[in-house]
């Protein structure tokens, strides 16, 4: 909404400046977007003059050689193209120095060999007019020399305010004037639109026309006659106002809507009467594809969600958002029937919406005007059609009021106020607030206005127009009692902090993808299972969303290869989706909790280099080996009890992969990406990835002391020679079988295949740790453990190496 | 008998002698050569039955003094070269120290987005809050019907939210928690809600289609919208700095009233809005940065959830909520809001120095 610095003074001027003005409102609610000017920056150098001669200029058939009485005593040269300049105007003159409105100075120039000091102003060079036809002529009143500013306002400032929707009043520059003077107390003058012009005439205006109305979309539809209007141009003020608030001036009938809406938030509309078929006006829903012209002259088709202004023949405007060229006003226009009407803010909105069509109207219109506002509308048009374009305003007004509103009363408890607060407001000073806010006290409560109407509804409401006006900044500042209030993480979200920080500070780099990615990157990875598909995505490569993090760590990592790094360890935390279910069946009512889809918090990491190399470490390459060193160290940090087992993901290489498991969940996976998905991805360094499911984990139990002081235990170490095909996890768990409670622990240090095993065969180093809870471990103990283990072993084709 | 040598002399012979030895090896010869069987001194010590029982006393005490001080000087020369020598094999061993440690420890960077939710979760943590987190696939009902926005509300529309299926969708802010914490739990209730936010915006410099959020909600039978501001000057001043001061504003959102909207000052120019000659680029010269909205929770949203306690008469509180990034690029001077999903790690490896 911009205002006009000058306009809103008229109707309220603490007598500070605009940065002031513009700092209470802000503090009140209206923010400041912007502060601009309008027309010229400084008024100095715009001064009165008078044309004392105009004699053509003798080079030049356009231009005339003008003597200025400028007030300095001595008549001034200017030379003027103006066909209208004569000898004996009072007209603007801008002196030599002066700062135009685009920033230039004017210097003084020879025209045609005849030297010109100065220049005679048409109304759009000082940015209160569009017209260029001629000089501004001025009244007679004005002596030379006077500065402009006086007399015209060619310099004013325009605030850019940011209106929030719950408050369609701050739409018009009384509405802020109002809002100016609850904060400032500061005078306000009265109501613009409060009195009416005075009809003339024996007709009525239902003798000129006829209206009908569908209540359902039209809660109000007021519309008055005028006749011998004369179209022309407004007075200069008039279009000095509608410019700084960024409206074209067309002519005076046209402007006077456009006025009476800036002035008042309620749109008005023009019609030529005689170009109203049938002298009558039927507000109805579109039919289904249902076409007209607006005035933006593009040919828009209709929806029976939609309202239509129409005439006895078809659709002359779209109700609210914008009229149409069939009834528009012209420059032969003598009837006019101007609408003031009250709309359906939300059937507005989506109409507007539908259309792609924004307007000064709807834009009020949307936030739910008062059908009061409407009348009040009509009585400030008539002023102006009578005042400004001589019209005759026909007696009566044709009204369609189905439903009249009767005015809300909202109850106010002092002690609630200070309760909600946590701040005490006197009674006065509440009372002082509403008042100039335009509610009225009645009883126990306050009396809604009418442009307050869609916002002010209960008692809250009330306290928050308190607390806006009386001053935010004056609140207290305290903190909350916090009884029985306890912050914490939980434990799900502190071990994810944890796990995090294990892969950080083992080098990778986290990245944060979008949730949704493409159905073709998932075609990629060879996913089956139909992802979850938005219903209207911004664009394909961005319309499902993901069933697990991978896909953006490729991008991330093909966008960082791109750019020259490629030895990558990333990694990710966040959710992946999976359905859960139809999703069409949601209940409109609580659904108690449930959530529509599956959603669990992944992270997932992929590396491109396994060790990174120094001057003396050669570099090693990421395998399956070194992602599944990171999965170790996450479980272990988890406290999970999990094993790898051979698995089948189509995305990774088919010979190194693993699935992870613990207990009878899965985990996820770890391995190295399949070398064609790598390259869909084009990347051409091996990659290795994990990813885990952290939802699926365990939540671990704390842990219990040990004693594994008071008896030593017995380290081993044994090479176990096994036909290459056994796993390690074979060979594990039959050293586990044959070692017995006794064995504490064991761990791979070595693997060994060459010629002293023998081909097809290979040899692993173990070494194991016997402990028993009570007792120091004999020789013979220990003995026994390695017999029982080299039988274990021997079931599987091995034995043991000495 | 041999003459009895003079032991003032031997002593200060062998002292000198014990001094000038360079090597381990000097050493042992002298230590033999001044202690050993056939030295002198011990001569002396063996031949002390010999002498008459008057002098056996002063002779035998005499020569076991030189014998023991003889003794110390050689262990004590035996240690100057035992470390001499030391020192010098270190000597040798010397490298160049500004070579860099090997193998190389890479440092990896929590994203910023991550770090600013951190520090945000514990600073509402050490305020009292806990931390919750909600579906970021969610039904229309808590995500705006129970927030109170009217069917007909514009932010409902497909231009605004991300649908997939009737009634089913991305969530547009993490208020939605709110409604389903409040199902779960009686007041009173102190939570944070940080997650994923989704909105069908075209990307531009402050704009994505998915950004985060850190919701705030507090509901107990007495809180006061001065209860919110000294919250969110708490939760201020240490997230931007001590001196920071917070302004509100009144506002508008559906599920708040009053609503207001919060302001900083700014921390980079401390509300002054410059920065030497230039206008302050991080508050654009106002002195103020807006941080987020909030207000008292409308009493409508409270009548969602009348059923578990929250009768809108009887409790009352506050609700915030922020945008992570937005924090993020104020406190990092980030200049583009799409940078931070890029994933290009010549500007994730920037940050995460620090706490
Ligand atoms: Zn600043």
């Amino acid at each position: 909404m911009k205002v006009p610095v000058a306009w809103l003074r008229s109707y309220c001027d603490p007598g500070t400046s605009a940065e002031e003005i513009a700092d209470a409102l802000t503090m009140s609610g209206d923010k400041l977007e912007r502060l601009d000017r309008s027309g010229v920056g400084d008024p100095a150098g715009f001064v009165i003059g008078r044309v004392l001669e105009a004699e053509k200029h003798p080079n030049a058939d356009r231009l005339s050689v003008c003597a200025v009485d400028d007030g300095s005593g001595e008549a001034r040269t200017i030379v003027c193209g103006a066909p209208n300049v004569a000898a004996g105007q009072t007209v603007a003159v801008a002196l030599p120095g002066a700062v135009m409105p685009d920033g230039t100075k004017l210097g003084e120039a020879k025209l045609r060999g005849v030297r010109s000091s100065g220049m005679i102003l048409a109304e759009d060079e000082v940015g209160i007019g569009t017209g260029h036809a001629g000089i501004m002529v001025l009244d007679d009143g004005a002596a030379p020399g006077e500065p402009l500013a006086g007399h015209l306002p060619i310099a004013d400032e325009v605030l850019e305010l940011e209106v929030t929707p719950n408050r369609p009043d701050v739409m018009s520059v009384y509405g802020v004037a109002r809002d100016l003077h609850a904060v400032t107390g500061a005078e306000l003058a009265p109501d613009p639109a409060a009195e009416d012009a005075e009809a003339s005439g024996g007709d009525q205006a239902g003798d000129h026309a006829s209206i009908e109305i569908d209540p359902e979309i039209c809660l109000r539809f007021t519309a008055r006659v005028f006749e011998d209007v004369k179209i022309g141009p407004s007075p200069l003020w008039l279009k000095q106002r509608l410019l700084a608030a960024g409206q074209r001036p067309i002519s005076n009938v046209v402007d006077i809507t456009n006025y009476v809406m800036l002035t008042t938030g309620q749109p008005l509309h023009a019609f030529d009467l005689d170009r109203v078929r049938g002298g009558r006006i039927v507000v109805r829903r579109a039919r289904d594809g249902e076409r007209m012209t607006t005035l933006d002259d593009v040919e828009r088709t209709f929806t029976p969600e939609m309202a239509l202004v129409c005439d006895a023949e078809g659709p002359s405007g779209i109700a609210g958002v914008m009229g149409g060229q069939i009834s528009e006003v012209s420059d032969s226009t003598t009837r006019v029937l101007m609408e003031a009407a009250t709309w359906v803010g939300p059937n507005i909105m989506r109409t507007s919406k539908a259309l792609g069509l924004r307007s000064e109207a709807s834009a009020r219109f949307e936030k739910q005007l008062h059908p009061e506002q409407a009348i009040a509308a009509q009585r400030l048009a008539a002023r102006l059609m009578v005042e400004l374009a001589g019209a005759r305003l026909v007696p009566g007004t044709l009204d369609e009021y189905p439903e009249p509103r009767e005015p809300r009363t909202v109850p106010l408890r002092q002690e609630r106020i200070e309760r909600l607060l946590g701040e005490r407001i006197d009674p006065e000073r509440v009372g002082e607030i509403l008042g100039r806010l335009g509610f009225e006290p009645s009883g126990d409560g306050w009396v809604v206005p009418p442009w307050r109407d869609s916002d002010v509804r209960r008692e809250v409401d009330l306290i928050e127009e308190v607390a806006r006006v009386h001053g935010l900044d004056k609140l207290p500042t305290t903190l909350p009692a916090r009884r029985a209030a306890v912050g914490r993480l939980t434990g799900a979200q502190r071990l994810r902090r944890r796990l995090e920080d294990v892969l950080r500070d083992r080098g990778l780099s986290e990245t944060v993808s979008y949730s949704f990615t493409s159905p073709r990157a998932l075609e990629r990875l060879r996913q089956d299972a139909s992802p979850l598909r938005l219903d209207n995505p911004l664009s394909e490569e961005q319309s499902v969303m993901r069933p697990l993090l991978l896909p953006g760590l490729l991008d991330a990592a093909a966008h960082n290869t791109a750019h020259g790094r490629d030895e990558l360890g990333l990694f990710e935390s966040a959710r992946a989706f999976r359905a859960a279910g139809a999703l069409d069946a949601a209940p409109a009512e609580s659904p108690g909790g449930v959530t529509p889809a599956e959603e669990s918090h992944h992270l997932a990491a992929l590396m491109t280099v396994g060790r990174r190399g120094g001057w003396r470490t050669p570099e090693l390459a990421a395998d399956f080996y070194s992602a599944r060193a990171l999965v170790e160290v996450l479980l272990a940090t988890a406290g999970a009890d999990w094993r790898a087992e051979p698995s089948e993901h189509p995305f990774l290489h088919p010979g190194r992969q693993a699935s992870v498991h613990a207990g009878d969940r899965e985990l996820g996976f770890v391995g190295e990406l399949h070398p064609e998905v790598a390259g869909a991805w084009e990347l051409e360094r091996p990659v290795a990835v994990l990813e885990l499911d952290l939802d699926a984990l365990e939540k671990g139990a704390d842990d219990v002391y040990r004693d594994v002081t008071s008896v030593p235990a017995v380290r081993q170490d044994i090479a176990v020679v096994v036909p290459d095909d056994v796993p390690a996890s074979g060979v594990e768990a039959a050293v586990r079988a044959g070692g017995g409670d006794l064995l504490e622990s064991l761990a791979v240090f070595d693997l060994y295949r060459g010629e002293q095993v023998g081909g097809g065969r290979k040899s692993l180093a173990l070494r194991l740790e016997f402990r028993a809870p009570d007792r120091t471990l004999t020789d013979e103990e220990v003995a026994e453990r390695r017999a029982a283990i080299e039988r274990e072993v021997e079931k599987l084709g091995g034995g043991l190496r000495a | 008998m041999p003459e009895r040598p003079n032991l003032e002399e031997l002593r200060r012979e062998a002292e000198e002698a014990i001094g000038a030895a360079g090597t381990a090896a000097e050493l042992e010869d002298l230590r033999v050569r001044y202690l050993g069987r056939r030295s002198a001194l011990t001569q002396v010590l063996r031949s002390i039955g010999e002498l008459p029982p008057d002098e056996r006393g002063p002779v035998g005490q005499g020569a076991n003094a030189v014998r023991k001080a003889l003794e110390a000087l050689i262990e004590r020369r035996d240690t100057e070269l035992g470390s001499a020598e030391l020192q010098r094999r270190l000597a040798e061993d010397s490298i160049d120290v500004t070579l860099p440690g090997d193998p190389p420890q890479p440092l990896g960077h929590l994203h910023l987005i991550s770090q600013i939710r951190r520090r945000m979760e514990d600073i509402f943590v050490g305020l009292g809050f806990s931390v919750l987190e909600g579906p970021e696939i969610e039904y229309e009902y808590y995500n705006f019907t129970a927030l109170n926005h009217p069917p007909e509300h514009p932010a409902r529309l497909p231009q605004d939210t991300f649908y997939l299926g009737e009634r089913v969708l991305l969530r547009t802010h993490t208020s939605p928690m709110q409604v389903r914490a409040m199902e779960l739990q009686e007041p009173p209730i102190y939570i944070v809600v940080p997650g994923r936010v989704y909105r069908p915006d075209t990307p531009d410099a402050t704009h994505v289609p998915m950004f985060h959020q850190l919701e705030g909600l507090a509901i107990d039978v007495d809180i006061t919208l001065a209860d919110l501001q000294g919250v969110l000057l708490a939760f201020a001043r240490q997230m931007f700095g001590e001196t920071t001061e917070v302004r509100l504003r009144p506002g508008y959102f559906p599920f708040t009233e009053p609503s207001v909207e919060v302001d900083v000052s700014c921390f980079r120019c401390s509300g002054t809005g410059r920065v030497g000659d230039e206008r302050c680029p991080t508050c654009r010269g106002e002195g103020w940065i807006e941080i987020l909205g909030s207000g008292m929770v409308d009493p409508n949203v409270l009548g969602y959830v009348a059923g578990k306690g929250y009768d809108p008469d009887r409790v009352q509180g506050f609700a915030f909520g922020m945008g992570i990034e937005r924090i993020a690029m104020l406190v990092h001077q980030v200049p583009d809001l799409r940078m931070l999903f890029e994933n290009d790690l010549r500007l994730l490896d920037q940050f995460g120095a620090g706490p």
